[in-house]
């Protein structure tokens, strides 16, 4: 039966039998629909990508301010473009590790400060050239300059000199870290010609497709490269095209309507509807992003470990789970990182909600009167409503908060980061010791929980310059205890990129890093006739 | 045409321009008083203090008001809106083409609602009181007062997504061969039409009715001319005047009001130029639309004052 089973998939595959057909035919074989799809699929995916078509995305994210130059990037529809039309050294690979692109292996020294990076030969730009060790070599110093206003500055921070050698670059660092080809992910570094430094917005990069059309805030499009690097694993439709739709009803409306292939930000409340209709597929992946609420550790009356300790067991994680994501994400437990990092490990203790417990460290700590959270709409969605549950969560255990929510303009400048406790979101980092180095050492600019402690500090540094992954793994489980019994977070949950795709789309991978499989979507999909 | 009636319409353009230099001045103080600060808003929660601090210095946000302005007002009088600081673009080109978009749509609503509210108004001024023109008045008014947003996505339901028949996605550039720039405007014109019919039917069957009362229309009655020919001879020409205020307060709002149909229907037009560039603090950009805003409504009010005075046979005949 299987062998029939195999054969009729191959058929529907090589498009010479209807699925509709295949189905018929594997019911009467006695094959439950549920497996006889996913056989299907299978056989698709073994088949191997279509050739072909024209893919459409709609996507949220896009403003007319946009530009073309990777630095700039901030939004998705940006950063889903330029996956498009450019590429960086690496790549962050569906599993975690890094896939190898215009770099084609990273070493470092024993002190890991010293790192060469072999440059692939015979990757074309769109404009014909081929890439050098000195277009990677300017690109890496236009956005390490002090006076760039790149988005990946932070990152390159620790750099202290950039060499080409050879067919290679070589980067030395001021202090270790065992992460630098995590950093070289950052979705900003795409490799420009001359580093972009001639022409930052001309859009000519090494990706699978050339731009054709952009305008910024309402279309971008692509035509396929004919000289792409790698034509069997990227780049399948002629065209990609993206249409900017910032309005989650019309994005749906247009994957419904047939008018766009994918979106992304399928809103949570709407999803099971969505499920229903015939030919849309889900495609949630559970990411790094978070929605935090702040505590200002060095502020009263958050600077009592008890308070803050009672504060985190009057959350109801579950509730908050299902009535703000109906289940997209996963709970947190009060620290910055989860299992989709890299040396996460997997056996700390689940925080639960404990009113109880709550109330009598609330005691304990000697506070009285109401607490003051901040929120806003544009905190995360959902986040005024997260804020009146933790309300009522909070009264369970006798503690009162007061909410106060502020305009949506200037919560960023005002609000968060400068007020001792509010709702704020991070999208997270690729690896964990990003994401302690961006918002938890004493030093960061962006403490905005106000978590200074030099053994911590010194636990970050350590942790980075170590190329012993075992014990790296140690320290960082041990700074994750030290953030969920100490820190100035309440972590609810993590949430999962809800994106959704239309009739015949084919070759979606899951991916942690980003939405839209870390915005490969569109380069990786097929369509399926 | 003699002097008053040129003097009038002098006067009115005169002061138009006067009211226009006003409003640049207070365009330019508002955007100068918005809470926040341009660099931080552009680069966004991701910014670093290296990053703003260049920004800051590269945009000469330290430079007088006073010296802003008037440095901004000369680049206007030249057609140089100047460059917008988050993308870096030239203003008077991007809008150009979002303008032309806008006018575009403005001008298809226009088209069907103008005739459409003033023919259904003489048809409820004919039957008032009767069946027909609380049918015409009821739906009407119903059509206003659903909210935008709902009536663009019922029609995105029923046309786009049930029957498929036109697009959800009215999104056009300039290379839009005509034809299909039409079809890409059906659905949101539609949602634009519904939205202000009842405002300009309910002025024209109010202004006619008031006519009406009038001893003129009595005689007309008298003399045996059919209802509808007192209508549209003795009572509509009267009431001109203010029809034509009301239709162009509503064609300014075509023009400047239809951000939310922009954005469900997501079609390039000024609205959504605008917000974004509310949102990321471009000031330059948003003095240039706040502008040519002010300038589209004190040009359609000039025109309404002026087709007034014009309709007035007071002042067309002067004794």
């Amino acid at each position: 039966m299987s062998n029939e089973l195999d054969y009729l998939s191959r058929r529907v595959a090589a498009g010479k039998l209807s699925r509709r057909d295949f189905l018929g035919r594997a019911a009467a074989l006695g094959v439950t629909a549920t497996f006889a799809n996913s056989l299907l699929s299978s056989a698709v995916r073994a088949a191997g990508p279509v050739k072909g078509g024209t893919l459409k995305a709609g996507l949220q994210g896009g403003e007319s301010t946009n530009s073309l130059d990777p630095a700039t990037f901030l939004s998705q529809v940006p950063f889903a473009f330029g996956k498009c039309w450019g590429e960086t050294l690496v790549e962050l690979a569906p599993g975690g590790g890094v896939e190898y692109l215009i770099a084609e292996e990273i070493g470092s020294s024993k002190d890991a400060k010293t790192w060469t990076m072999k440059i692939r030969k015979g990757v074309q730009f769109h404009n014909g050239k081929e890439v050098t060790p000195d277009d990677v070599v300017a690109t890496l110093k236009r956005h390490s300059d002090e006076k760039s206003k790149s988005g990946a500055l932070g990152v390159l921070k620790s750099i202290d000199t950039i060499k080409a050698d050879g067919s290679n670059v070589v980067v030395t660092l001021k202090d270790p870290n065992a992460d630098l080809p995590y950093l070289m992910a950052d979705y900003h570094l795409i490799i420009q010609p001359n580093g972009g430094n001639d022409k930052p917005d001309a859009g000519i990069g090494t990706g699978p497709y050339k731009v054709t059309v952009n305008q910024p805030g309402v279309k971008h499009g692509g035509e396929r490269f004919a000289n792409y690097w790698q034509a069997d694993k990227y780049g399948h439709a002629d065209q990609v095209e993206i249409v900017v739709v910032n309005d989650p009803t019309a994005r749906m409306a247009a994957l419904q309507g047939g008018q766009v292939n994918m979106i992304n930000r399928v809103e949570p409340k709407i999803v099971d509807l969505v499920k229903r209709l015939p030919g849309v597929k889900i495609r949630a992946a559970s990411g790094r992003g978070f929605y935090p609420f702040n505590m200002f550790c060095d502020t009263a009356p958050f600077d009592n470990n008890d308070l803050r300790m009672s504060l985190k067991l009057a959350m109801d994680r579950e509730e908050m789970l299902t009535k703000i994501l109906r289940g997209y994400g996963e709970v947190g437990n009060d620290m910055p990182v989860n299992k989709a990092y890299p040396l996460f490990a997997g056996d700390f203790e689940q925080r639960k909600f404990d009113p109880e417990k709550a109330a009598a460290l609330y005691k304990k700590s000697g506070h009285s009167g109401s607490i003051l959270l901040r929120t806003s709409d544009v905190a995360f969605p959902g986040a005024v409503d997260a804020a009146q549950l933790y309300q009522q969560s909070c009264a369970k255990a006798g503690i009162k908060i007061e909410i106060k929510r502020e305009p949506g303009d200037g919560y960023w400048t005002e609000v968060w980061n400068k007020q001792p406790f509010s709702l704020s979101y991070w999208g997270g980092r690729p690896t964990q010791d990003q994401m302690y180095s961006t918002a938890y050492l004493s030093t960061a600019d962006w403490n905005d929980t106000r978590f200074k402690r030099p053994d911590f500090d010194k636990m970050v540094l350590a942790a980075r310059g170590e190329l012993d992954e075992a014990k790296r793994k140690k320290i960082y489980r041990d700074m994750g205890e030290i953030m969920r019994d100490e820190g100035g977070l309440i972590v609810p949950f993590f949430n999962q990129f809800v994106d959704a795709t239309g009739k015949g789309v084919e070759g979606w991978v899951d991916n942690p890093a980003q939405e839209l499989s870390n915005g490969h979507a569109l380069i990786e999909c097929w369509l399926q006739a | 045409m003699s002097s008053p009636i040129l003097r009038l319409v002098a006067q009115r353009i005169l002061l138009g321009l006067v009211l226009l230099f006003a409003v640049s001045v207070l365009i330019f103080a508002g955007t100068q008083i918005l809470p926040g600060d341009v660099a931080q808003a552009i680069l966004g929660q991701s910014a670093t203090p290296e990053a703003l601090a260049n920004l800051r210095e590269q945009l000469g946000l330290n430079d007088p008001a006073w010296l802003r302005y008037v440095h901004w007002l000369w680049g206007i009088l030249h057609g140089d809106f100047g460059t917008a600081q988050s993308s870096g673009l030239d203003i008077a080109s991007s809008i150009s083409t979002r303008l032309k978009n806008t006018l575009f749509l403005a001008a298809c609503a226009a088209i069907v609602a103008v005739p459409l509210a003033v023919i259904l108004g003489l048809i409820a001024v004919r039957y008032r009181d009767g069946f027909v023109d609380k049918l015409i008045s009821g739906l009407a008014l119903a059509s206003t007062s659903f909210p935008e947003f709902f009536i663009g996505y019922v029609l995105i339901f029923v046309f786009a997504v049930h029957w498929q028949i036109f697009p959800s996605i009215s999104t056009v550039d300039d290379s839009t061969p005509f034809l299909e720039r039409l079809q890409a405007v059906v659905l949101p014109a539609t949602a634009l039409t519904l939205v202000v019919l009842a405002h300009m039917m309910r002025m024209t069957r109010a202004a006619i009715l008031n006519v009406m009362q009038s001893a003129y229309i009595e005689t007309a009655e008298l003399k045996g001319l059919k209802p509808f020919d007192i209508i549209r001879k003795h009572a509509f020409p009267n009431a001109i005047a203010p029809v034509v205020n009301v239709v162009m307060l509503n064609l300014a709002y075509l023009i400047v009001g239809v951000v939310v149909v922009e954005v469900i229907f997501v079609y390039p037009g000024m609205g959504q130029y605008l917000v974004d560039h509310v949102a990321k603090r471009d000031v330059p950009v948003v003095q240039a639309v706040g502008l040519i805003f002010a300038a589209v409504y004190i040009t359609l009010n000039i025109v309404a004052d002026i087709a007034a005075i014009v309709a007035n046979p007071r002042l067309r005949h002067p004794k």
